[in-house]
């Protein structure tokens, strides 16, 4: 680990004007940043920890039923907050399989969302080719092990993912990062939070040079909502593929909307519009729930050792809407 | 408004185990983990993995449990640490780590005490009313023996003193 300096802001606009000086990565949870300072993924001569700052660190109702999640409030703390638990239980699944007890308690919501890829190569304490550690090098992941790799939005410089939990169910939520920069501030989709590879592999987020996350907004609730994980042992593990869905059931029990978003095929949350679409007025039941799911997934294309993953984000996609619409798988 | 002081060393005060420590110009890259281990020389927590994977460093930071490996010293400046050290009174054992013994949870012992500092939280959480839920809530300590059978008895019955205390 390179030599830091280090040191805690207690007021935002402090923190705004720390972050902004070149060479300074912020700290909160710190499950991911003590992570990449030993990789060297991250070399910086400041940290700036900003667990201190104040008053981001509450749950607050926002007009019109829905609510506003500060940035640096632990993920166990809300997926315990009753208003998540009933509202929007599929956040509070997401964050329930996202680590374990001990990451959760670190780890913060806003900060989730900043999360890297999980690629062996990309965190690779040896060098190997890798154009998110260096610039040009190549993708050992291409012409390699590719079994954890994209179904969607990739390119031959980058075919990794992003493995954040909570940013597929709060994609599929139509949540809203809200930040702050010496300019101002804006609100963000969750599903425009994230860079494609197509748009560059040198950043992760479209958050700017010393723009902070102040807290993430969720609108109306969504009480039929559910998440399926898909993973290689029942806990404590990263997905293959996940699942987010919201459900809003008609007066005959048939689908007025849904919304469906995929984890781990991209390196963004990924939502099936396609399917989406075609869902309205369909019996949650309706074995054509597959058929609008597959015409989504008709778009994917896989790398070669991904392939297998296109039958588990059927399965999963079907899981959670009929979770969501409570009939069960 | 005062502006963040940077520094490369710090001075630092927390409290461990009910007592007070003071620690002068330690390195800003030392986590909490080493701290404890090198500086204190409580070597109850253990370094497994390093990386927050293994759940052997477990320790409860102002009261919750936590990957020691995983908080910069500096973070944890003026807050309250409990390691395994901390759990008995005396030669008084704790309620977990006799359950742990009475049911053999454990073979080499190396991930223990990170596993009885999660299991206390766990059913201070109230986390542990079955099998199932022990299972996912324990989750973050790996046992690479494969004690988890035992493991699972030790905290169920810790828990069910716990959650049923014996009418006195």
């Amino acid at each position: 680990m390179r030599p830091f300096a280090y040191a805690r802001a207690t007021t935002f606009d402090d923190a705004l004007e720390a972050a902004r000086e070149p060479g300074t990565t912020v700290l909160a949870g710190g499950t991911e940043l003590l992570n990449w300072l030993r990789l060297g993924i991250a070399a910086p001569d400041r940290v700036l920890d900003i667990t201190h700052v104040a008053g981001l660190d509450r749950i607050e109702p926002l007009a019109g039923g829905g609510l506003r999640i500060g940035a640096l409030v632990r993920l166990n703390d809300v997926a315990a907050d009753e208003r998540v638990a009933r509202d929007w239980p599929v956040l509070r699944e997401a964050i329930h399989k996202s680590a374990s007890a001990q990451l959760r308690n670190l780890a913060t919501i806003g900060a989730n969302l900043l999360q890297k890829t999980r690629c062996a190569y990309f965190r690779s304490d040896e060098p190997v080719p890798c154009n998110r550690r260096t610039p040009g090098s190549g993708c050992a992941a291409r012409n390699g092990h590719d079994d954890r790799h994209a179904l969607f939005g990739w390119t031959d410089d980058c075919i990794a993912t992003q493995p954040s939990d909570p940013a597929v169910a709060l994609a599929a939520l139509d949540a809203r990062v809200v930040t702050r920069s010496a300019g101002g501030g804006r609100r963000i989709p969750v599903t425009d939070f994230h860079v494609l590879p197509a748009d560059g592999v040198d950043r992760d987020t479209v958050l700017e040079p010393g723009e902070l996350i102040e807290a993430i907004e969720l609108d109306r609730p969504a009480p039929g909502s559910a998440y399926v994980k898909v993973r290689e042992r029942e806990s404590y593990e990263f997905a293959l593929v996940s699942a987010a869905a919201t459900v809003e059931l008609g007066d005959a029990g048939r689908i007025e909307s849904a919304r469906i978003a995929l984890g781990s095929v991209a390196m963004r949350p990924w939502r099936l519009t396609k399917a989406e679409n075609l869902l309205a007025n369909l019996a949650p039941d309706d074995p054509a729930l597959t058929a609008a799911i597959d015409a989504a997934l008709a778009q994917a294309q896989p790398v070669p050792g991904s392939a297998y993953k296109l039958a588990i984000a059927r399965g999963a996609a079907r899981r959670a809407l009929m979770t969501a619409a409570g009939v069960g798988p | 408004m005062t502006a963040p002081q940077f520094a490369d060393h710090l001075d630092l005060r927390l409290r461990v185990n009910g007592v007070d420590r003071q620690l002068e110009r330690v390195d800003a890259r030392v986590t909490l983990l080493d701290l404890l281990r090198e500086h204190l020389d409580l070597t109850g927590a253990k370094k497994g993995c390093n990386h927050g994977e293994c759940g052997a460093c477990t320790i409860l930071l102002d009261g919750r449990r936590v990957n020691g490996c995983l908080i910069l010293a500096a973070a944890a400046n003026g807050r309250d640490v409990v390691t395994v050290e901390g759990l008995a009174s005396g030669e008084q054992l704790h309620a977990v780590q006799r359950a742990f013994i009475d049911h053999d949870a454990f073979q080499c012992g190396f991930c223990t005490p990170g596993q009885v500092i999660s299991a206390v939280a766990c059913i201070e959480e109230g986390h542990a009313a079955d099998e199932h839920e022990i299972r996912e809530w324990m989750s973050g300590n790996i046992c690479r023996c494969s004690s988890y059978p035992q493991i699972v008895e030790a905290v169920k019955a810790a828990a069910a003193a716990e959650y049923n205390p014996a009418p006195s």
